[in-house]
């Protein structure tokens, strides 16, 4: 294992240390993993939380901030949060107007704010959650724990604190969130694996000349092994599932090309360049592209491509002003 | 420890399955790299070594009734496991200790009681059922098996003994099963060939009470 860090057991609190160093206008607790931003609570506003295990970076902390999270909370390496950290960052935020906890589809997270969110309503504190469930490589059924939440989380980040920045109520936030969420398909490919810190060891071997079509977010293997091939090919077949599952032909969309941790930024634009095309060919329009890692797993080479059909309330909200670590604008 | 689990007890139970879950750390998590992510054992790891911070002191225990101890050490697993196993063992460990009640120790027939109201609230949670891949696979059966040999008259050791027994057939029964639930559900056909680590887990649960019962 060759990593940046100074001890496997602690790589959250110290990044998390660094991400306060560097960002004074959060308050981190790196101890207890918690990222709120610094004029929470906002009287009369609904607050966003969210969170889920570390190693997505610059998910969810990096989008702590205006426009976008009011706190995140940040569990050990590709595990949930526990309910103890989500109920702190959930009364640290409360200005009255209820909290929003946006969760990605994992079998762990999903119980650990669902225990959060009954805790929190023993301190009425009114809560509604949205579950992310983007990744078209699980098929939803009574057979799997359901598709699992991946890249589409940034646009429901990004989207519905937008419009709980504009002063909308719980409802409101939460029904765009689920209407992001509905609009939304994401496919990933791994390149590489990863290695969580603890365990020292990669999660999975890929021999030469292999990829790994359809991985979630967390080093876990995918849907298929299967040769390796080039950018234009892995575009196509992402782009494929993600059509195969909700026809993009005649949409106005939202497109992130993310790269997965280990990927060049260089080989990232390769694909977008791919999938700029692709989606043209096949009738669909881009209006408002992204290219970066931004939702991460560790190390792993790779990426995911997230779609959203966007409507013009959408694009109004994702244009509007943005300040965190990572996703900042003033359009 | 004779026919009957009190607070001294409990808390013997708690530490020896932390001891078991340390020893196997290396192994739960190579089970969960294969067909989750990586991290069960380690997890589990700190969320028992957790429950045993929690227990009450040997002055206190005197004092206590062994569904408190169970219900403090469920306590400290939620607070510090996280993932799904966090919420699961944690429910599991605070319907076991509420089942006992108030009592200040509790007999054979109490204890299978508990292991049932422990699956009961996996099951409310989790969702999920036998066939699985889960720990559902190893609890189910150890629960049938307690039952049982209860009912043949074993008292609490022997019943303990045919719980773990059956906890970890049933944990190698999840070998050739293709998971419905949890993130080895991803893989489909793929997560078959593969032990359960949920299920590893629990049986070392099962073993270190059928250990702690059996002593003298």
């Amino acid at each position: 294992m060759r990593k940046l860090i100074n001890d496997p057991e602690n790589v959250v609190a110290d990044a998390l240390r660094g991400l306060a160093a560097a960002h004074p206008s959060l308050r981190v607790d790196p101890e207890n993993g918690t990222v709120v931003r610094a004029d929470a609570p906002r009287a009369g506003r609904v607050a966003l939380v969210s969170g889920g295990g570390s190693g997505h970076e610059p998910l969810h902390a990096g989008f702590v901030g205006r426009g976008m999270l009011d706190a995140a909370c940040c569990g050990q390496v590709f595990t949930s949060p526990v309910p103890d950290q989500i109920i702190a960052a959930t009364m640290a935020v409360n200005g009255g107007a209820g909290v929003l906890h946006i969760v990605k589809n994992y079998t762990g997270d999903v119980l650990n704010f669902r225990m959060a969110a009954e805790l929190a309503e023993d301190e009425e504190i009114e809560v509604a959650s949205v579950i992310v469930n983007d990744d078209v490589a699980v098929e939803d059924s009574l057979f799997t724990a359901g598709r699992r939440g991946t890249g589409a989380t940034l646009f429901v980040e990004k989207i519905a604190g937008a419009l709980a920045e504009e002063g909308a109520d719980l409802a409101s936030v939460a029904s765009i969130a689920r209407e992001v969420n509905e609009r939304s398909r994401s496919f990933g490919v791994a390149l590489s694996p990863c290695t969580v810190p603890a365990a020292g060891e990669p999660t999975f071997q890929l021999e030469d000349g292999e990829m790994e079509l359809g991985i979630g977010i967390h080093g876990e293997p995918g849907r298929e092994r299967v040769p390796l091939a080039d950018a234009d090919a892995i575009v196509d077949a992402s782009l494929s599932a993600i059509d195969a599952d909700m026809p993009l032909s005649g949409s106005e969309v939202l497109v992130l090309v993310n790269g997965m941790g280990g990927t060049p930024l260089m080989e990232q634009y390769i694909a977008y360049a791919a999938a700029a095309r692709w989606l043209e060919g096949h009738g669909a329009t881009v209006v408002r592209p992204l290219v970066g890692p931004y939702v991460t797993s560790l190390e792993m080479a790779g990426c995911m491509i997230s779609v959203c059909r966007l409507t013009p309330d959408l694009t109004r909200l994702w244009d509007a002003p943005v300040d965190t670590p990572a996703l900042r604008w003033d359009r | 420890m004779g026919e009957h689990l009190d607070a001294r007890g409990a808390a013997a139970w708690i530490r020896h399955a932390a001891e078991l879950v340390t020893a196997d750390a290396g192994r739960l998590t190579r089970l969960d790299a294969a067909i989750g992510d990586g991290d069960h054992g380690h997890n589990l790891d700190r969320g028992f070594t957790a429950a045993v911070a929690a227990l009450p002191d040997e002055a206190e225990l005197a004092g206590t009734r062994p569904g408190k101890v169970l219900i403090a050490a469920g306590r400290a697993i939620v607070s510090k496991t996280g993932g799904a196993s966090g919420p699961l063992y944690g429910t599991a460990l605070r319907r076991a200790g509420k089942a006992f009640g108030d009592a200040s120790e509790a007999d054979a027939a109490a204890v299978g009681e508990a292991l049932k109201a422990a699956l009961d609230g996996i099951q409310e949670l989790g969702q999920a059922n036998e066939g699985d891949k889960t720990m559902i696979d190893a609890l189910a059966p150890a629960a049938a098996a307690y039952r049982d040999a209860l009912a043949s008259g074993a008292g609490l050791a022997a019943c303990a003994r045919a719980a773990a027994d059956a906890a970890e057939a049933g944990a190698d029964a999840t070998v050739p099963m293709q998971a419905r639930k949890g993130r080895a559900s991803y893989l489909g056909p793929r997560s078959t060939g593969h032990l359960d680590p949920g299920a590893a887990s629990t049986a070392l649960v099962l073993r270190a009470l059928a250990d702690v019962t059996g002593r003298e």
